[in-house]
């Protein structure tokens, strides 16, 4: 019997300008540029890029994927489930959910005794469109901070969608256009609608047909989805729409009567954010964990390092040196909220963070 | 509380005057009270208690949040209450979930607007921390910043006194002027304002001695309106470029009371100590607020300087001393004259003025006329028919009928506002920013500029803004234009192309010019509004800086005839609406 070394996490998982690279398993994890070996934690677009030689992901990530790059995204694909276990390389790998999105996966690495885990985008909360997000013990536990700063609090998803349906009630002359990210946000944001007992149509932006479709494929009930393109402005009236953050400013919004534009983000917690995109109903509704929610997972991995990526790497970083966890921010370049612009309109970038979050124009 | 707070929260994002009165009406109709009473209270500035300061606030979440994370997220969020509202701890600290949070923090009951309000007034100043920290501990999110904001007396929520009578007065439908009419009388928590308006009880019964009286309002003339006008009829004075106010003074109890109100009826008489202790007389007069130096009166310009400080001082009302200039008088001692004549309450008025010799008020003279088009000269050139040197502050002339009563509203044919000729000036789009609320799909702010002689020849300045004047296809015109010839972008704004040959010229109206030095092109343009668009004129066509210093130096421009928005949007909004 021979006994290995003990590895350094380092040696399992490492930052590369190109992404996490792993040095034993010979593979990435969501690189941002072509590699050969690619594992994927989810199909948002800032994690999931085509042009890879292999991915390896859920099969819905792989699906998602195919859905947006087309059948030739990569040169050969693997789909692994949840819990099971591959060898690559030098390494074992697992994928675990991650509560982010359908078929979202943290993805465990493992050698020599020694664990790290890269959680990809996760939260903690409950989400009616995918998998709830799984504790994996670990060495080194890998962090987004998206929503890295004491003021982010998501509170009770359900109370916003309460919100937006007495909107809906006090102003039945006009359309309800929700903001939402096609992948993800908006399937929950509608399932939420349905689950708080609201059973009319609800209208489609095109842009969010096809995700939207493959959802319901999934078994996931969003009840009767019609494409606002099919419909007259006058039979718009009182109607619910979703659409891509993008489009709430586009001309698009001219075929709806007086619409109430509403966008469902995270970010809609703070208000120079809210006023700065045109936001009339905020509604605070993330995929990812909140500042409770990271601090409350960090804890609870048994990590000793904590390594911090895209968002606001320095406060988390900051609590977990108080907690005597030692963290550091990874520096990691190309990840952020993914925003689709159809036509180009918003030229502002506010939701595409690379790296620090940007500074509303405060009043202080 | 947090039915409370949502309203305020969703009022601070809602753009849209109607809507605002709808999420409004739902809220008193549907909230009991008292809480709905001081809801009124607190939106209509009539709640008084000691504010609390930001330090207090400060060292609260100091005792409770590491300083770098609150600095880091105070960065972020760039206003005090909003970070400490967002960053409370709350108590006990959540689980690691799989359960939502919490709708409001730690369990304990979120406290009711009521006795947020009632405790407050009660409280001594070394209890407030204490107890700001147990409302902090009971509320969630909204609740902490809406009693943040109230607290420290900073619900700036874009909605006015006047807003939120009219909110009001549709539960009973009722007329807003009705509801200022009993207002005076009222306090907080309104409980028997509401029982009127529900139909459970009588109007309430006004002991106000220096009571509002709903302001009567003139349409503005259209040229096809003459024809069906008898110049014998009226009388014309000129319309002064201040701000309508209403002087009231009074008796109760021995008591002498004055007050100032603006014409939507708020009382903005803490604005205006000066005045209102020269209101020597019982009565209501209406008139316009002026400053007058020297006997001079100030363009409205300085009397804006005035109207936006915070704190009134010797030295304030030593530089900006008010004047009021009477136009009528609706109450003389104990007559009501709203029912007489025009002609016979100004006989009144100018008794009263003459026996008040009072230098900080006077009588708004009439201009003497024929037939209509004796106007015509007074209105271009108002110094030479009897303004003076105060020909700069006159707007226009006003026709009151003589027989006219004094009518709360807009009755239609008893008083037009005949205004004087805009300048007309061809400038050049430069910028366009994106619109709010139902225009933010639309370019429709612009920045325009004319020529100037530049180190590289001949370059555009910008002198002005405008976002209204044209019509909804208009706009949809411009905003294609916009579209397609973007050159630059930043953030919401376009710059758009201006060049020589290539390029959008605006003709623009506009009231007059102050000198600036805020603006590169050392001119401020007053009441801009786009008149036409000129898709025949190229750009190099457009006007030159030199012809708006002509202005400056008081010669007249082309004149177009009075844009259809001067109904509306040529009347000043109030002074009540953030002003003051
Ligand atoms: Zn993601």
């Amino acid at each position: 019997m021979t006994y290995l070394k003990a590895m350094r996490p380092e040696d399992l998982l490492k930052p590369m300008p190109g992404g996490l690279c792993s040095p034993v398993g010979g593979f990435h994890v969501d690189p941002t540029r072509a590699v050969d070996k690619a594992l994927i934690t989810h199909g948002h677009s800032d994690h999931a890029r085509p042009g890879h030689g292999a991915v390896l992901a859920t099969q819905e990530t792989l699906d998602l994927m195919r859905l947006r790059y087309g059948e030739n995204f990569a040169g050969t694909t693997q789909a692994i489930r949840y819990g099971e276990t591959l060898r690559l390389g030098g390494a074992e790998v697992t994928f675990h959910p991650a509560g982010h999105v359908l078929g979202s996966a943290q993805i465990c690495v493992e050698a020599g005794g020694t664990r790290v885990v890269a959680s990809g985008d996760y939260k903690d909360v409950a989400d009616p469109t995918c998998v709830a997000f799984e504790l994996v013990k670990c060495d080194a536990f890998i962090t987004e901070a998206t929503f890295g700063l004491p003021v982010f609090r998501h509170g009770d998803p359900n109370a916003e969608i309460g919100k937006l349906l007495r909107s809906v009630a006090l102003f039945p002359e006009r359309a309800h256009l929700v903001g939402a990210y096609s992948l993800g946000k908006a399937q929950r944001v509608i399932a939420m609608i349905r689950a708080a007992g609201y059973d009319a149509p609800i209208y489609l932006h095109g842009a969010m047909e096809t995700i939207t479709r493959y959802y319901v494929s999934r078994g996931i009930n969003l009840g009767e989805l019609r494409a606002v393109r099919d419909a007259s402005k006058a039979e718009l009236a009182g109607t619910i729409a979703l659409c891509p953050p993008s489009a709430l400013q586009d001309r698009w919004t001219r075929r709806f009567p007086d619409p109430v534009s509403a966008f469902a983000s995270g970010w809609m917690r703070v208000r120079a954010r809210a006023r700065q995109r045109g936001v009339e109903l905020p509604l605070v509704i993330s995929d990812h964990a909140d500042w409770d929610g990271l601090t409350a997972t960090v804890a609870v991995t048994g990590a000793s390092q904590i390594w911090v990526t895209h968002g606001a790497e320095e406060a988390l970083v900051h609590w977990c040196t108080l907690r005597g966890l030692e963290a550091r921010p990874l520096g990691l370049v190309g990840y952020g909220e993914e925003d689709e612009t159809p036509d180009g309109d918003v030229s502002d970038g506010s939701e595409a963070n690379t790296g620090g979050l940007p500074l509303p124009s405060g009043e202080r | 509380m947090n039915r409370f707070a949502q309203l305020l929260d969703r009022l601070a994002y809602e753009p849209s005057r109607n809507a605002k009165l709808r999420l409004l009406t739902d809220y008193f109709g549907s909230v009991a009270d008292p809480d709905r009473g001081y809801a009124l209270a607190a939106i209509t500035g009539a709640l008084s208690f000691r504010h609390a300061k930001a330090g207090i606030i400060r060292a609260l979440i100091a005792e409770r949040t590491d300083p770098m994370l609150f600095e880091l997220s105070y960065d972020y969020v760039g206003d005090l209450s909003e970070t400490v509202a967002l960053m409370w701890p709350v108590i006990p600290p959540p689980p690691a979930r799989s359960v939502p949070s919490p709708a409001c923090g730690g369990g304990i009951s979120a406290p009711t607007l009521t006795s947020v309000v009632t405790t407050l007034a009660a409280l001594g100043k070394s209890e407030l921390p204490a107890q700001l920290a147990a409302w902090l501990d009971a509320l969630n999110e909204t609740g902490r910043w809406a009693l943040l904001k109230l607290v420290t007396g900073a619900l700036r929520i874009g909605v006015s006194a006047r807003l939120a009578k009219t909110a009001v007065a549709a539960l009973g439908d009722k007329e807003p002027d009705e509801i200022e009419l009993v207002w005076p009388g009222l306090v907080p928590p309104y409980t028997e304002l509401f029982a009127w308006l529900e139909g459970r009880a009588e109007k309430p019964i006004t002991r106000d001695p220096a009571p509002f009286r709903p302001v009567m309002l003139s349409h503005a003339i259209e040229e096809s309106d003459f024809a069906s006008l008898d110049p014998a009829d009226f009388v014309a004075e000129w319309k002064w470029d201040g701000i309508r106010v209403q002087a009231v003074a009074g008796e109760a109890d021995g008591k002498r009371v004055t007050r100032l109100y603006s014409r939507t009826g708020e009382d903005i008489s803490g604005a205006f100590p000066d005045l209102t202790d020269a209101l020597d007389f019982e009565g209501a007069i209406d008139g316009e607020l002026l400053i007058l130096r020297e006997g001079r009166v100030q363009s409205f310009n300085v009397l804006q300087q005035r109207l936006n400080r915070k704190t009134v001082n010797a030295k304030l009302l030593a530089e900006f001393p008010a004047h009021l200039r009477a136009y009528d008088l609706l109450v003389d001692g104990a007559d009501d004259l709203r029912e007489q004549p025009f002609a016979a309450r100004r006989t009144r008025l100018e008794a009263l003025i003459a026996k008040l010799a009072e230098p900080r008020i006077d009588i708004s003279p009439l201009v003497p006329f024929a037939i209509w088009a004796d106007l015509t000269a007074p209105r271009a050139d108002p110094a030479s028919a009897g303004a003076g040197a105060d020909a700069g502050a006159v707007e226009g002339v006003m026709l009151k009928r003589r027989d006219a009563a004094y009518l709360p509203g807009r009755p239609k044919g008893l008083w037009w506002k005949w205004k004087r000729d805009p300048h007309v000036v061809d400038a050049v789009l430069m910028y366009a920013q994106r619109g709010h609320g139902k225009r933010s799909s639309f370019y429709s702010d612009y920045t325009f500029g004319v020529w100037t002689a530049g180190e590289n020849g001949d370059e555009l300045v910008p002198v002005g803004k405008a976002y209204f004047g044209f019509t909804d296809e208009e706009l949809a015109q411009i905003d294609k234009f916009v579209r397609n010839n973007t050159v630059n972008r930043f953030g919401p704004v376009r710059e758009v192309t201006h060049e020589a040959d290539k390029g959008l010229v605006l003709e623009v109206a506009f009231e007059g010019l102050q000198r600036s030095t805020r603006h590169k092109s050392g001119v401020a343009m007053r009441f801009p509004r786009i008149s036409r668009l000129r898709w025949d004129k190229p750009p190099r066509e457009a006007d030159r800086l030199e012809t708006l210093e002509k202005v400056l130096n008081g010669r007249a421009l082309g004149s177009v005839q009075p844009s259809p928005l001067e109904g509306e949007g040529g009347e000043r909004s109030e002074p009540g609406e953030g002003s003051l």
